[in-house]
């Protein structure tokens, strides 16, 4: 994960990228669904990335940096294959997700907001997922998990291994 | 035998109260009233310009008239019903507008208690060094904390962890004294079209910084300094050279020269409370000369020299097919300006060093051999209206045989300051005059600080030289003022054919851009044009006097200060630029004419395209693009 990101090797995703901002009605602002697709496209939005858009929309770099650091749904860091959101909303919050949290981190070996050595998962705690009656809930990618007790984590986790 | 016209003077057309009402048009009023007063006022006010006609000082920390009207700071609040009805909370005046019937109360307990507490909640995150500070006296905030009373420090808890960048050889931003008001990022996103700096990071950690945290340095950055005359608080200022000066002086080895670039003199006196574009000339001579400079000159000999070299440079490149429109090379950051963001008008630039510069090497060369002075030390001093001035003596190119052009480059609050330190009384200082040879000067010269003012001089010597009469009518009203972009066309003789010279003037870098992409797309053709980095040309540069957006209310610096430079022109008894005995004597025994071998080594420079941001694998992005 510490390696240049490598501008060659991701000359398909920069092309979509581009085809994505020509696409766009220029009369109003792009910036936030570019930067969506960016991120979709790469996982995170590196300085080349964002430098890239700058680039095509003319939007100064800062603005774009400003941006991107103020939404955390954005991503500075390569983010893992997988991303496990452990809801820490005030529902889950006590139906004991601190200890699927923590269960999480030890299963994967990773702290809150890191990623795995393998670059397979990144272990996040967030904000109310909005299904409150699932509590606690987690979400790996797009799947919701609800009333996860600590001892289904290692069986969750090992699907996403395969 | 010459004629001109203007074509068209675009204008930003704003809501701008001064202008409502010296056109004079009939506009919709409406009844408002204020701490209990009525009156009538514009309909497109907001409840602040009201609030200013009627004698009531609102206080503002983020408002700057026409460039950052964003209600952050929430300073402005008032109380306000209308036709009896009460608004929900406070609003901010600063973007409220007027309606009929609307009855504003600006000093009730609510608003200053909500005033006070949001000035309290600025200072909780705010390093309140203030006895060291170097906007010390001119900072708004300590104004204002001193004028609502602010008695103890309310809020005491975490702060920022600061950021001081001092890479640049022009701004330091220190990110502790930031109060998140955005008056920079407006100046710099909206004003100049750039947008280095912006809103970073969230909540407690917000910051006002460029993208990635880099350095100003590393950055587009052009260094114009717009962002620290927008800065109400020493959270961004230029990178003082003050004490090196002074070591200097003090070195008795030394020889120290200093010029002073035009639009000083109209700046210079506010730092002294004198109004805004006070012309100061002759006292700023005389604290120079007190202050132990061993010759106090102009850089409007070298200003002079310029329209020389530039005006013939502009010649052959029309009678020889170079290539058009040749662009002035004056001002620093337009230079940046253009090496990052249109390397393709490299080639459009005149190949002359700026005056600062020309006088350096002027100074080294010509002078230094005239009195018998070893160049290696001599020392240059310069003071400009200007940051980027400080990064363009630093500019590798900027020297002649090893021999830098000019040592230190000062802005007009920094020669302040030291006149302030050496305890010179400096509104009891009596007029005194510019020392011989690199003192003379004409009024072509003075006028160089507003925007035009370059066009107008070199205009009135090249209809000169091709008529070869000394023309009468020598103010060309078409060039001056602060319109956007002005365009004008003179027809000229050239070898015996009458001739449409286009020139076009641009002041501030978003309207440069604007004429680039209009000759780009071939919307436009001109022969020759004018761009200063700063809007309102040098008057208005980075390094002149503070004037607090409350006084901004009142006075536009830009129009104050240029009237000063016109001013002086009128009284001057030279006012064409190849009238000027010096350089008229340089050329004969030094230089020889105009564009010699020897002028292109002193006077000449070239320029290179520089990238923007650059990253580790640059050369894998260019691919890219």
């Amino acid at each position: 994960m510490q390696k240049v990101f490598d501008i060659k090797e991701n000359k398909q995703k920069f092309d979509e990228l581009l085809a994505y901002i020509e696409s766009q009605d220029k009369s109003q602002g792009v910036l936030m669904q570019t930067l969506h697709k960016a991120q979709e496209l790469f996982g995170y939005l590196p300085i080349e990335v964002q430098k890239f858009v700058s680039e095509k929309t003319k939007i100064p770099m800062a603005e774009i940096y400003g941006v991107a650091t103020f939404y955390t749904q954005f991503s500075l860091e390569p983010k893992g294959k997988h991303t496990v959101g452990v809801c820490m909303g005030t529902a889950c919050y006590v139906k004991n997700a601190q200890l699927v949290l923590d269960k999480l981190a030890k299963e994967l070996n990773v702290a809150v907001g890191a990623t795995t050595e393998d670059g397979l998962f990144t272990l996040e705690a967030t904000r109310c997922l909005g299904c409150c009656g699932l509590a606690p809930v987690i979400m790996v990618d797009d799947t919701v998990y609800g009333k996860v007790d600590p001892k289904d984590v290692p069986e969750i986790v090992a699907n996403y291994k395969k | 035998m010459y004629q001109m016209w203007c074509v068209y003077g675009s204008m930003s057309v704003r809501c701008n109260h001064q202008k409502v009402e010296k056109e004079g048009a009939i506009v919709d009023r409406v009844n408002v009233t204020i701490n209990g007063a009525s009156l009538s006022v514009p309909k497109d006010y907001t409840v602040l310009l009201a609030a200013r006609d009627a004698g009531i000082d609102i206080p503002t920390l983020c408002y700057l008239k026409d460039i950052n009207e964003i209600a952050a700071c929430r300073l402005c609040v008032v109380e306000v019903d209308i036709n009896g009805r009460p608004m929900r909370n406070l609003p901010a005046s600063c973007v409220l507008k007027v309606e009929e019937g609307m009855n504003v109360r600006t000093n009730t307990l609510r608003v200053r208690e909500a005033v006070k507490t949001n000035l309290e909640l600025i200072l909780a995150n705010h390093n309140r060094e203030c006895l060291t500070c170097y906007r010390n006296g001119s900072c708004e905030l300590q104004k204002l904390c001193d004028e609502l009373n602010i008695g103890d420090i309310a809020y005491v808890g975490e702060t920022r962890r600061p950021v001081i960048d001092q890479v640049s050889y022009s701004i330091v931003r220190d990110s502790s004294k930031c109060i998140l008001c955005g008056r920079c990022v407006s100046a710099c996103r909206d004003v100049q079209g750039i947008g280095i700096l912006d809103f970073t990071k969230r909540g407690f950690e917000t910051e006002v910084a460029p993208a990635f945290d880099y350095s100003m340095a590393d950055t587009p950055c052009v260094y114009c300094g717009q962002c620290i005359q927008a800065c109400p608080v020493a959270a961004l200022r230029e990178k003082t050279n003050i004490d090196d000066v002074w070591a200097a002086i003090d070195d008795p080895d030394k020889f120290v020269v200093v010029q002073t670039a035009p639009a000083v003199r109209a700046s210079l006196g506010e730092e002294f409370g004198l109004p805004v574009g006070t012309r100061v000339t002759g006292k700023m001579v005389a604290a120079l000369k007190r202050l132990g400079f061993d010759k106090v000159f102009d850089t409007d000999f070298t200003a002079d020299l310029t329209i020389m070299e530039e005006g013939t440079e502009l010649l052959s490149r029309v009678k020889n097919g170079g290539t058009l429109p040749m662009i002035t090379s004056c001002s620093p950051g337009w230079i940046r300006y253009c090496e990052i963001f249109y390397p393709e008008f490299l080639d459009n630039l005149s190949t002359c060093k700026s005056p600062q510069q020309m006088f350096g090497a002027i100074a080294k060369s010509y002078y230094a051999e005239k009195i018998g002075v070893d160049p290696k030390n001599m020392v240059v001093v310069s003071i400009m209206p200007c940051t980027s001035k400080k990064s363009e003596a630093n500019r590798p190119e900027m020297e002649v045989d090893g021999i830098r052009d000019v040592d230190f480059s000062l802005t007009t609050r920094e020669l302040g300051n030291m006149i302030k330190q050496a305890r010179i009384d400096f509104k009891r200082l009596p007029d005194e005059n510019f020392d011989k040879v690199l003192g003379e000067y004409s009024g072509a010269a003075v006028i160089f600080g507003a925007t035009g003012g370059v066009m107008e001089a070199a205009l009135r010597t090249v209809a000169d030289v091709l008529t070869g009469e000394d023309l009468e009518v020598i103010e060309y009203d078409v060039v001056r003022g602060i319109d956007d972009v002005k365009e004008a066309s003179v027809t000229l003789p050239i070898d015996g054919v009458d001739t449409e010279i286009k020139v076009a003037i641009a002041h501030g870098t978003k309207s440069a851009a604007k004429v680039l992409e209009a000759i780009k797309s071939g919307e436009k053709t001109y022969h020759f044009i004018e761009v200063m980095a700063c809007p309102g040309g040098c008057v208005h540069g980075g390094g002149q006097s503070h004037v607090s957006a409350k006084d901004r209310l009142d006075v536009n610096p830009k129009i104050n200060r240029a009237n000063a430079l016109y001013e002086e022109d009128k009284i001057m008894p030279l006012r064409k630029s190849h009238k000027n005995p010096e350089v008229i004597k340089l050329y004969e025994t030094f230089l020889k004419e105009p564009n010699s071998h020897l002028a292109h080594k002193l006077l000449h420079t070239h320029y290179d395209a520089k990238k923007q941001y650059t990253i580790e694998n640059q050369g894998e992005f260019d691919d890219l693009l």
